[in-house]
């Protein structure tokens, strides 16, 4: 756990107070809804269809018990008793008062949380893979550099007001769960030759209306000179990236017109003059970050203690922990995946009860940490093995042990047109029915990993382009349709997904689904083969031959 | 509209001048871009200052070669949310050494004015009279600054160098 510092907490009550004048000088008038919008966006407000919504960040997807246990509160304080977890480490509840919100950023800003910089066009949240200091195949913990950049970022005078949003996402494992090539800068932390550990700079990644692939501009940055060479980044796109096109002016529309050679050659113009000055990072500086990560006091323990052999036996449990559990850096601990896709529910919602539920078995049985991935799932990094047995019990209780984690029923979905003012489709009632279709978790399990993503809008929030199988809600003549691309994916070797042909209805949906799902069982060249590699192999020829004929 | 330097209201000494209309004599004066490069040459001669709007869409380097000459620069917000006038205020003080006054003109807001202290404006010119009146509490508001900009106020990336971390 990073732990805020007097500085810290000095400046979010001085955001808060901040925000209260601001949203007192609107209600009495002398702010226009024009003005007051990038300001409240900047604390994470956003007026959506039936009222305002608070989204709130979890830096680099970890929260501590207490955090998670004050969002419950808030949840059922200030809004319906229940939160939305996000695609990029962000809780949203859809329900809140304007005139609320500067009492609940209060409650959440005595334990450290808040909604600075989760909207507007500034450099957001910055994100990470959610197993960080917990998995043995990183290189360091990715969560330093992110709070790194947590701070450079945090409320950054030159870059306030970009042309766009700025997403920032770091993976230190050659496993990308962070999606880092989607997005404006992927930074993969590794180490060179030599041994030095350095990022590979990637930018212009993106989804949205116009998606890309980031394109690498830096094969090796040594960590000293992140900020500055992020400076750079930012100089160069803050003064030439394009303001006369909403549509046309997040990074990659500038790099993709000025191609990625000419862009990298004005960063490293600019970076040339700024790599030696205030912002290197000396080792001191790294040093005083890393110092205020706390790791858990972990026990001398071996794999596969005797309570882990014993609860095996129970067929339900060993489903579970087939699942959900993954391997930890330290032996005798377990990294566990809670998933929040129950059969039939909003992807990524928990209720308040739910949360204060894994508030307590963090508490109990991890550390008190608790982390929040891109697919909408919770996890508790740090969970001694010999526990797992009763962790599980107490999950499964809350309904919380859906053990169909990456399976099909594993849906990213976004909130859509029930709540979303941008949205074309219903996104939430699509994964439910597929779900639904898919709730036989032996046929589910048989299927293997299987990402569907779900957007309600072209603006792309499921991250339809990179599922597996990806879905995009459309408007025609006042209805829903649907387009159907498959062979995306978000990890190292990301890409786009193929369209797979014409969009299909509402209620057509799910039965094209399980076409396309048919048709990979079949057409597979082994129960080993994953659906996204039969595709890789085929193409979508195949699959849209049976399923149009189907339909 | 009020203008403010390091704080304090002050009467604006410069007349702002259309491309069309003739420069009023022994009176500093605020011109466009356009007039500014076509005149450089004979501005030269004059006796009184002479200070420039730089656009945003211009790079700032290309001002290098006219420093000696201003007396003024003043960068352009044409709506609050156009953030371009902070990068070029930064290279303006930071990159090319200028020293004299740098001007925030256009659609300035009160709550924009630390931003624009930080970026290295030393002159505001708000859009609005109560924001002028603001001023003070509007830059004061932060005590805490993350990261190091143009202007003086220590950021926490050196501060917390040197001390035990606390909980």
């Amino acid at each position: 756990m990073y732990v805020y510092d007097e500085f810290d907490r000095e400046f979010l009550a001085e955001r808060v107070a901040e925000f209260r004048d601001q949203v007192a000088r609107r209600l009495e008038g002398t702010l226009t809804e024009d003005e007051f919008k990038p300001l409240r966006l900047m604390n994470g407000v956003y007026l959506q269809l039936h009222a305002y919504m608070l989204r709130v960040a979890i830096p680099y997807g970890t929260l501590n018990s207490d955090q998670l246990r004050r969002l419950a509160h808030v949840a059922r304080t200030y809004d319906r008793g229940y939160g939305h977890f996000t695609t990029r480490q962000n809780i949203q509840f859809n329900w809140i008062r304007l005139e609320d919100l500067p009492d609940a950023m209060a409650a959440l800003a005595e334990v450290g949380v808040h909604g600075i910089q989760t909207s507007g066009n500034c450099i957001r949240n910055v994100t990470t893979d959610q197993w960080a200091g917990a998995t043995p195949e990183e290189f360091d913990d990715p969560r330093i550099w992110a709070e790194i950049l947590r701070q450079y970022s945090t409320l950054h005078p030159e870059f306030t007001y970009l042309p766009r949003k700025f997403k920032i996402a770091i993976t230190a494992a050659p496993k990308d769960r962070a999606a880092t090539k989607v997005h404006d800068v992927g930074l993969r932390l590794h180490r060179n030759e030599a041994g030095e550990l350095g990022f590979e700079v990637l930018v212009g990644g993106g989804l949205g209306r116009t998606p890309f692939v980031g394109k690498l501009v830096r094969p090796f940055l040594p960590v000293q000179h992140l900020l500055s060479y992020i400076e750079a980044i930012m100089r160069v796109y803050n003064q030439y990236g394009r303001r006369d096109n909403i549509y046309k002016a997040r990074i990659k529309i500038l790099v993709h017109e000025i191609g990625a050679e000419e862009f990298s050659r004005a960063v490293e113009a600019e970076w040339e003059s700024i790599r030696d000055g205030a912002l290197h990072l000396t080792p001191e500086m790294i040093a005083e970050i890393r110092a205020r990560f706390l790791y858990p006091a972990f026990e001398a323990a071996q794999d596969q203690p005797a309570e882990l052999v014993e609860a095996l036996g129970d067929e339900r449990f060993a489903t579970w922990y087939a699942n959900a559990v993954h391997r930890h850096k330290v032996s005798g601990y377990a990294i566990v995946t809670v998933s929040l896709k129950p059969i039939g529910a909003p992807p990524g919602d928990a209720t308040a009860d739910q949360m204060e539920v894994v508030a307590a078995l963090a508490d109990d049985y991890g550390f008190r940490e608790i982390r929040v991935g891109h697919e909408q799932n919770l996890c508790l990094p740090n969970v001694a093995q010999k526990d797992l047995p009763a962790l599980w019990r107490r999950l499964d209780a809350a309904g919380l042990a859906t053990p169909n984690v990456n399976h099909i029923s594993d849906i990213i979905a976004c909130p859509g047109l029930d709540y979303c003012a941008l949205a074309n489709a219903r996104a939430i009632p699509v994964a439910q029915e597929i779900a639904k279709r898919f709730s036989d978790l032996d046929r589910s399990r048989g299927i293997g990993r299987l990402h569907v993503n779900i957007s309600g809008c072209i603006n792309a929030c499921g991250h339809h382009h990179v599922g597996h199988i990806g879905i995009l809600g459309v408007e025609k003549n006042g209805q829903e349709f649907y387009q159907i691309t498959l062979g995306g994916r978000a990890d190292e070797k990301a890409q786009l997904g193929t369209l797979l042909g014409p969009a299909v209805s509402y209620e057509q949906v799910p039965g094209l689904i399980e076409d396309v799902v048919d048709t990979y069982m079949e057409l597979r060249a082994g129960p080993h083969e994953l659906f996204i590699d039969t595709v890789a192999r085929l193409g979508v020829e195949p699959f849209k031959e049976r399923v149009y004929a189907a339909h | 509209m009020p203008l403010i330097e390091n704080g304090r209201i002050i009467e604006d000494r410069f007349v702002r001048v259309s491309d069309e209309d003739a420069l009023p004599e022994g009176v500093p004066v605020l011109i466009g871009i356009d007039r500014f490069l076509k005149e450089a040459e004979a501005l030269k001669g004059r006796q009184a200052p002479v200070g420039v709007i730089w656009p945003n869409n211009r790079p700032i380097a290309e001002i290098e070669r006219y420093l000696g000459q201003l007396s003024l620069i003043a960068l352009n917000f044409p709506i609050f949310r156009d953030g371009r006038a902070y990068s070029q205020a930064r290279l303006l003080r930071e990159r090319l050494g200028w020293k004299g006054p740098l001007r925030a003109v256009g659609n300035v807001l009160r709550d924009q004015f630390l931003l624009m202290q930080r970026s290295g404006f030393d002159q505001i010119e708000a859009a609005k009279e109560a924001d002028a009146q603001a001023f003070d509490e509007a830059v004061h508001r932060y005590t805490v600054f993350y990261q190091p900009a143009t202007d003086e106020r220590p950021s926490l990336l050196r501060q917390r160098l040197g001390r035990t971390p606390r909980g």
